[in-house]
C-alpha cells in the first residue's frame, strides 16, 4: 500500500506542478487574483505531497520492504538503521525523487519569500518553476519511478554499496542536490525577469539571494565529497578531476561568477544582460552534472550503474533548459537595460575580470571533461583526458584571479581607482608574498609551491589591509559584507595553498609487513605490531595495528560485506600541522615460508588541513554574505 | 581617457585571455590524450613500448598472482586476446576476476603491460563504456540479455 501511495503522490506533484505552471502563466497580468492563488496553493500541495512521498520512500526502507525492486536493490536487512535511511537517496530513483523535492521546495519558496514588493514577476517565477518540476517530476514518473513493484521478491536485498555506508557519504548527496537545485531558483528568476521585461538591476536583486544560498550549499557539499573520497575510498587522493567530480565543479564556477556579477548590477547595472546569462547557464550546468553522472557516457571512477535511456531523458531536459533559457535571453535581454558604464580600473572592472576568468576556466573543465565525448562522435573511440590537462590549463588562470583579488575592495563603483596612492599601499603587500616564497624555498619547495606561497602572501596581505581599512564601517549589513569577504576569499587562498602542497607530497609507498617488520615513509616508521578481527554490524574485518615512530598508533581496516560480496579498506590517519599520515591495508600474502604479510599502503600528505579550512571559510563566507544581503534587505533605503 | 578607448582595452584584454586560454587547453590536450586500447586492439597493432595507453576489459578467472613482495600480476581478456598486466600498487577494492577493469600505464615489453593505475568502480555492476564495446566486438557481451 505504501509503494502504491507514493507512487500516487509524485503523480499528483506531477499534475500540481502542471496547474502551478498554468494558472502561474495567467496570473501575470492580474499577479494579486484568483489564478494566482491557485498557482501558490499548487505550489505549496506540491511540496507537501512529495514530501510524503520522500518520508513514504524512507519507511518502505525502514520496513526493508523488498517488493519494491528499488528498494530490493538498495538495502538489505543486515544494514544499520542510519544507513538504510541514507539508503533511500544511495540510488539513481531515489537521488532523483530527492532532487524533485528540493525542487518543488525552492517553489514553494519562492511563493512564499521571494519577490514581496513585485507580486508579478513573483508568480511568473513560480510558474517557470512549475515548469521545470513538470518536467524533472515527469522523468521521476516516467522512467526513474523508485515505487515501482518486483514480481519474484528477494529475501534479504541486494545491499547497498558498502563504501557507501559512511556518514559524509549519507551527507554529502543531499547538501550537493541543494546546491545543483538552489540554482533553479536563479534560473526561474532570471527567465521571469526576460519575459516580464523587468530591467537588468531587478532581476539580479531578485535572484542574488537564491544563488548565494545555492552557491555555499554547492561548496559544501563538493568538499563532503572530497573528503569522503580521501578518506574512505582509500586512494590517497581527494580531487581527480574525474568527469562526476568536473559536474559539480562547472555550475560552482559558473554560480561564483553568478553572485560576484549580480553584485555589479544591482549596483549599477552593469553586466545586466551576462548576470542573466550566468543564471540560466548555471542550472543548465547543474543538469548538465545530472546527466554526466547518470548517462555513463564517460569513464569516471565515480561510475554509478548506469542506463543510457535514462541519460538520454535528461540530456533531452537540459536541451529544453538551455535552449528555452538562451533564446528567451537572445530576443529579450535588450529589455535588460544599459548599465552606468565603468572605467577601466573601477570595481566593475574587476569584477568583470573575475567573471571572465571564472567562466573561462569553467570552460576549460567542460572541454575536458567534454573532449572525449566529441572526439567519440568525430569518429575516434577510448579517449581520456587526463589530470595533467586539468591542471595546466586551469592553474594559470586561477592564479591570475589571486593576483587581481586582494586590490577589487579598495577600487570605487564606476570611476578608476588604481591611483598612486592604492599602488603604493599593494607593493606593501609584495614584501609578505616575497617573505612566503623565501620560506617556501628555504623549506626545500618546488617551482610551484614558492609561487603558490609568494602569491597567498600577497593575497592575505591585501585582505588584512582590506579589513584593516574598512573596520570602522558601521552598518550590520556592511560588517557581515566585510566578513563575508575576507572569509570566503581567505578560504580561497587556503585551497589553493592546500592543493599546491597537496601535489609536492612524495608518493605512496607500498610495502607487504608480516607481524614485526618495519617501513619508513617520510621521517615516520611504522612497525606492524599485529593483526586482529574487528568485525561490525554487517561485515567482517581484519584491523592491523602499526606503531608508529615517533608517537602514535595508526589502525587501518579491511572489510568485507558478505551481502555486497566486497571488501573495502578503513584508512587510518594521523593529523598533524605539517601533514597527514595516511595508511590502509591490503590483501594478505602467503610468503613461501608461509608466514602471512599484509600489504600496507602508506604515504605523507602535507598540510591537508588547509583544504578542509579553506572549505569551511567559504561556506562560512557564504552564510555571512546571506546575512548581509538578509540585513541589507530589512534596512532597504539607508544609504549604503 | 575616453569611455570608448577604456572599453576598447577591456575588450582586448579579454581577448587576450581567452585567446591564451585556448591555446593553454589546446596545449595541455595533446600532452594529456590518453588512447584506450582493447586486448583485441593490442593483439592486431600493438602501441610502442612506453606509450602513455589505457586498457581494459576482464579479469581472467584464476589468473590473479598476488607476489608476496608486493604488488599484483593479472590478466585481461576480452574473450579474443589477452594482456598480462603487473601493478605495483594497492588493487582496488572492487578489483576481482570476472569484473571489467581499465587499466593506465604502458607496455614495458610486448608481452607485459605496467599500470600505474587499475580503475574499478563504487558499483560493482559498473562495467567501463570502452570495456562493454571492446566486449561486443568480441562478442563476449551478453549483459543486454540477462536484463
Amino acid at each position: 500500500m505504501i509503494s502504491e501511495l507514493g507512487h500516487f503522490l509524485i503523480t499528483l506533484g506531477l499534475t500540481l506542478s502542471v496547474l502551478q505552471l498554468v494558472s502561474g502563466w495567467l496570473a501575470a497580468g492580474n499577479p494579486t487574483g484568483m489564478a494566482a492563488a491557485i498557482a501558490r496553493r499548487s505550489s505549496y500541495s506540491a511540496l507537501a505531497g512529495v514530501a510524503v512521498a520522500f518520508v513514504l520512500l524512507i519507511t518502505l526502507f525502514l520496513q526493508s520492504d523488498f517488493s519494491v525492486a528499488y528498494v530490493a536493490n538498495h538495502s538489505h536487512v543486515d544494514k544499520p538503521l542510519f544507513y538504510k535511511i541514507a539508503a533511500t537517496w544511495g540510488g539513481h530513483e531515489g537521488s532523483m525523487l530527492l532532487w524533485c523535492l528540493l525542487l518543488v521546495g525552492v517553489g514553494a519558496a519562492l511563493s512564499r519569500f521571494a519577490l514581496k514588493d513585485d507580486p508579478a514577476l513573483r508568480i511568473r517565477a513560480v510558474s517557470i518553476q512549475g515548469g521545470l518540476q513538470l518536467l524533472f517530476l515527469g522523468f521521476l514518473v516516467f522512467a526513474s519511478n523508485p515505487f515501482m513493484r518486483e514480481l519474484d521478491v528477494p529475501v534479504s536485498g541486494a545491499g547497498l554499496n558498502p563504501i557507501l555506508q559512511d556518514p559524509a557519504l549519507a551527507i554529502h548527496p543531499p547538501t550537493l542536490y541543494i546546491g545543483y537545485v538552489g540554482l533553479s531558483a536563479a534560473f526561474s528568476l532570471a527567465v521571469a525577469g526576460l519575459i516580464e521585461g523587468r530591467g537588468g538591476r531587478a532581476i539580479a536583486a531578485a535572484l542574488r539571494p537564491w544563488a548565494l544560498v545555492a552557491w555555499t550549499a554547492l561548496t559544501a557539499g563538493i568538499s563532503l565529497g572530497a573528503w569522503w573520497a580521501y578518506y574512505e575510498l582509500g586512494w590517497g587522493g581527494w580531487w581527480f578531476w574525474d568527469p562526476v567530480e568536473n559536474a559539480s565543479f562547472m555550475p560552482w564556477l559558473i554560480a561564483a561568477a553568478l553572485i560576484h556579477s549580480a553584485i555589479a548590477t544591482e549596483k549599477s547595472g552593469n553586466f545586466a544582460g551576462w548576470t542573466a546569462f550566468l543564471a540560466i547557464i548555471a542550472f543548465s550546468m547543474s543538469t548538465l552534472g545530472a546527466f554526466l553522472v547518470r548517462s555513463g557516457v564517460l569513464t569516471s571512477v565515480h561510475a554509478f550503474a548506469l542506463d543510457p535511456e535514462r541519460g538520454l531523458w535528461i540530456l533531452a531536459i537540459m536541451t529544453i533548459l538551455a535552449g528555452g533559457g538562451l533564446s528567451l535571453f537572445a530576443f529579450r535581454s535588450q529589455l535588460l537595460g544599459q548599465g552606468d558604464g565603468f572605467a577601466l580600473t573601477s570595481r566593475e572592472a574587476f569584477i568583470g575580470a573575475n567573471n571572465l576568468l571564472l567562466t573561462v576556466v569553467a570552460g576549460t573543465v567542460l572541454i575536458g571533461t567534454l573532449y572525449p565525448l566529441l572526439a567519440t562522435a568525430l569518429g575516434a573511440t577510448g579517449i581520456s583526458v587526463g589530470a595533467a590537462y586539468f591542471n595546466l590549463a586551469a592553474t594559470p588562470l586561477l592564479a591570475a584571479l589571486l593576483i587581481l583579488l586582494p586590490l577589487a575592495p579598495f577600487l570605487p563603483w564606476k570611476k578608476n581607482g588604481l591611483n598612486r596612492s592604492l599602488a603604493l599601499r599593494a607593493s606593501v603587500w609584495i614584501l609578505p608574498g616575497v617573505v612566503a616564497g623565501v620560506w617556501a624555498g628555504w623549506i626545500g619547495g618546488s617551482p610551484v609551491a614558492i609561487a603558490a606561497a609568494a602569491l597567498a602572501g600577497w593575497t592575505l596581505a591585501g585582505l588584512a589591509a582590506d579589513l584593516w581599512q574598512h573596520r570602522t564601517v558601521a552598518l550590520a549589513s556592511a560588517k557581515a559584507g566585510l566578513a563575508a569577504r575576507i572569509l570566503a576569499h581567505a578560504g580561497v587562498v587556503a585551497i589553493a595553498l592546500g592543493a599546491v602542497a597537496d601535489s609536492t607530497g612524495e608518493p605512496e609507498t607500498v610495502a607487504t609487513l608480516a607481524t614485526g617488520e618495519r617501513m619508513n615513509v617520510g621521517e615516520y616508521q611504522l612497525e606492524l605490531t599485529g593483526v586482529r578481527r574487528a568485525d561490525g554490524a554487517n561485515y567482517l574485518a581484519d584491523e592491523a595495528r602499526l606503531d608508529v615512530e615517533p608517537g602514535g598508533e595508526l589502525r587501518p581496516q579491511r572489510r568485507f560485506y558478505a551481502a555486497a560480496d566486497t571488501t573495502t579498506r578503513e584508512v587510518s590517519i594521523r593529523s598533524g600541522l605539517d601533514g597527514d599520515l595516511y595508511v590502509s591495508l591490503g590483501e594478505p600474502r602467503a610468503r613461501d615460508d608461509g608466514e602471512i604479510a599484509y600489504e600496507i599502503r602508506a604515504s605523507f600528505n602535507p598540510m591537508v588541513w588547509l583544504l578542509g579550512l579553506g572549505a569551511f571559510l567559504i561556506v562560512l563566507g557564504g552564510l555571512a554574505a546571506s546575512v548581509s544581503r538578509a540585513l541589507d534587505q530589512t534596512g532597504r533605503g539607508d544609504p549604503s | 581617457m575616453r569611455a570608448r578607448t577604456q572599453r576598447l582595452i577591456m575588450v582586448g584584454v579579454a581577448a587576450i585571455v581567452l585567446a591564451g586560454a585556448i591555446g593553454l587547453a589546446l596545449f595541455a590536450l595533446r600532452d594529456a590524450i590518453v588512447l584506450f586500447y582493447s586486448p583485441t586492439e593490442v593483439a592486431a597493432s600493438p602501441p610502442a613500448i612506453g606509450e602513455r595507453i589505457r586498457i581494459g576489459g576482464l579479469v581472467e578467472d584464476g589468473s590473479v598472482e598476488l607476489p608476496s613482495s608486493g604488488g599484483a600480476r593479472f590478466t585481461v581478456t576480452d574473450g579474443a586476446a589477452t594482456i598480462r598486466v603487473s601493478y605495483a600498487g594497492s588493487l582496488p577494492d572492487l578489483f576481482r576476476e570476472g569484473q571489467g577493469i581499465v587499466a593506465e600505464g604502458a607496455f614495458v615489453s610486448p608481452e607485459l603491460f605496467e599500470a600505474s593505475t587499475v580503475l574499478a568502480k563504487h558499483d560493482e555492476t559498473y562495467m567501463p563504456p570502452e570495456v562493454e564495446e571492446a566486449l561486443r566486438e568480441s562478442g563476449v557481451w551478453q549483459g543486454d540479455e540477462d536484463e
